[in-house]
């Protein structure tokens, strides 16, 4: 889907542009509809950005090979100093 | 000559290279020149292309000649110039070659506390002019990263600064810690091969590199050209923060942004989530009323057209139209009429007139009118007839045929 690859700050964007451009304009029935079902398209899709950030709290090492490994990091322990 | 003699005195001369060596070990044998500190000022400085220096230094008094190979001088942290008051870490050698003794210098450091402030600014102004710190170069950081790299100390309170903060702004948000030492001999190392690492896993949107307050020297490993010119190389961009805000270090200046620390390093590295969610749900609201405004507007639009009069008595116009034509052409034909009766009475008048001049009214008065019967001519004359032709004679009420008898001039009375 084309709006998907749009980064959160693009799409948040141009919805607010689509927003303000319904908001101010007298325009076409079917310009509107097509204007709002984008919209909705972009405001669906900020969203869901919102929930695809990574979740996981990692440590990265590096092996003697020079390959990254992810390991658990517990932030607890953070805070054994 | 003899050769036993010879050979006796023989055995008391040396080489030339055989004392220098032998002095050589002897001053190596010594536990203060192989392992002392000497201060002084630096003179002859030059660097050979090979990358070894070579210089002297001196007090009042004398002077000594020094070199430091290229595997420690690439240690140096400041550029050494002449004139320049330095303490040196080092032995006392000999060059046997040259049967000269010499310090071999291992550490140098600007003399006093000013020492690293001038390296700092050595290398600052260096990297300067390198354009490392120039703001073309500045990238920007991402508005929402996946995911945040944090290259710090795996333990203590920057991380879970950083942790705190960020999940007070954004709740689970994904964070990679690559663990390096943040002071110490290791520590410039660690920092820039941990940064170039993950610009090759490409596995984070942005990079903190963070340390948390303390010395000068503390801080050092971020003063380093090696952790600079990591920062100055990552495609991924870089946020430092290191120390208290009143310090600033080299990676300050190269990073993309500098913020004041760690806490502030996750505020600038994460969004407030709770923010944007109401954000995106504000324009949603706007979004779904400005389309129902918008057919409301319309439909009104359409109730008003549907209520006009051409819809509702579409034959009004029509009977208007036709009460005009109505008018007019009523207008119209009394215009013509009064234009009828006036040509009317015109013409009786003219009738009259003519009637006047016609000459059957002269009939009508008694006169008569003769004409040759068959030449249909008007008889005025005596002359134009002869007896025996008939005459045509019209009076008022016909026609009399008359016989011509004779003809005679006039003889008319004066008085009649």
């Amino acid at each position: 889907m084309k709006e998907n690859e749009k980064t959160f700050e693009e799409a948040i964007s141009e919805l607010e542009e689509v927003v303000k451009k319904l908001e101010n304009g007298d325009l076409p029935l079917d310009e509107s509809i097509e204007l709002f079902q984008k919209g909705l398209e972009l405001s669906r899709c900020c969203s869901k950005k919102l929930d695809e950030v990574e979740k996981k709290i990692s440590r990265l090492i590096e092996s003697e090979d020079g390959d990254i490994i992810e390991t658990a990091f517990d932030p607890a322990g953070a805070a054994e100093d | 000559m003899g050769g036993k003699a010879k050979g006796e005195f023989m055995q008391y001369v040396l080489t030339v290279s055989q004392i220098n060596k032998y002095l050589k070990e002897l001053i190596s044998k010594d536990l203060v020149l192989s392992n002392l500190w000497v201060k002084g000022e630096i003179s002859n400085y030059k660097v050979h292309y090979s990358g070894h220096i070579y210089f002297t230094i001196k007090d009042e008094g004398g002077i000594l000649r020094c070199v430091m190979f290229k595997s420690h001088a690439s240690g140096l942290r400041f550029v050494p110039e002449n004139g320049t008051k330095v303490t040196i870490k080092g032995y006392v050698s000999v060059f046997e070659r040259d049967g000269q003794y010499q310090l071999y210098v291992e550490e140098m450091q600007p003399e006093g506390v000013g020492g690293l402030h001038l390296a700092f600014e050595q290398l600052k102004r260096k990297l300067k002019e390198e354009g490392l710190f120039d703001r073309e170069h500045k990238k920007k950081i991402p508005f929402l990263p996946r995911s945040i790299g944090v290259v710090t100390s795996p333990t203590g309170a920057v991380i879970r600064d950083i942790i705190h903060v960020t999940g007070r702004r954004f709740g689970k948000i994904g964070i990679k810690v690559f663990a390096v030492a943040v002071q110490g001999e290791q520590a410039p190392l660690q920092i820039a091969r941990a940064i170039q690492k993950l610009n090759e896993a490409n596995c984070v949107d942005v990079i903190i590199v963070a340390r948390g307050g303390g010395s000068l020297e503390e801080l050092w490993a971020f003063n380093e050209e090696v952790v600079a010119r990591s920062i100055y190389e990552s495609r991924i961009p870089v946020i430092s923060a290191v120390g208290h805000e009143t310090d600033f270090t080299i990676a300050d200046f190269v990073a993309d942004v500098r913020a004041p620390t760690p806490s502030a390093a996750a505020e600038l590295a994460v969004p407030d989530k709770a923010a944007l969610v109401s954000r995106i749900s504000d324009l949603h609201t706007r979004l779904r009323n400005s389309v129902m405004k918008n057919l409301d507007l319309k439909r009104e639009k359409y109730r008003q057209l549907a209520d006009s009069t051409v819809f509702k008595q579409p034959y009004n116009r029509l009977y208007q139209e036709r009460m005009r034509v109505d008018v007019f052409s009523k207008y119209l034909f009394k215009e013509i009429r009064i234009k009828h009766e006036r040509s009317g009475s015109r013409l009786s008048f003219l009738a009259g007139k003519l009637n006047a001049l016609s000459p059957l009214a002269i009939l009508s008065r008694g006169y008569s009118v003769a004409r040759e019967k068959e030449k249909g001519s008007l008889v005025k004359s005596i002359r134009a007839v002869k007896p025996g032709d008939i005459l045509e004679i019209t009076v008022q009420d016909g026609r009399i045929d008359c016989l011509v008898q004779q003809t005679g001039e006039r003889e008319f009375n004066e008085g009649e």
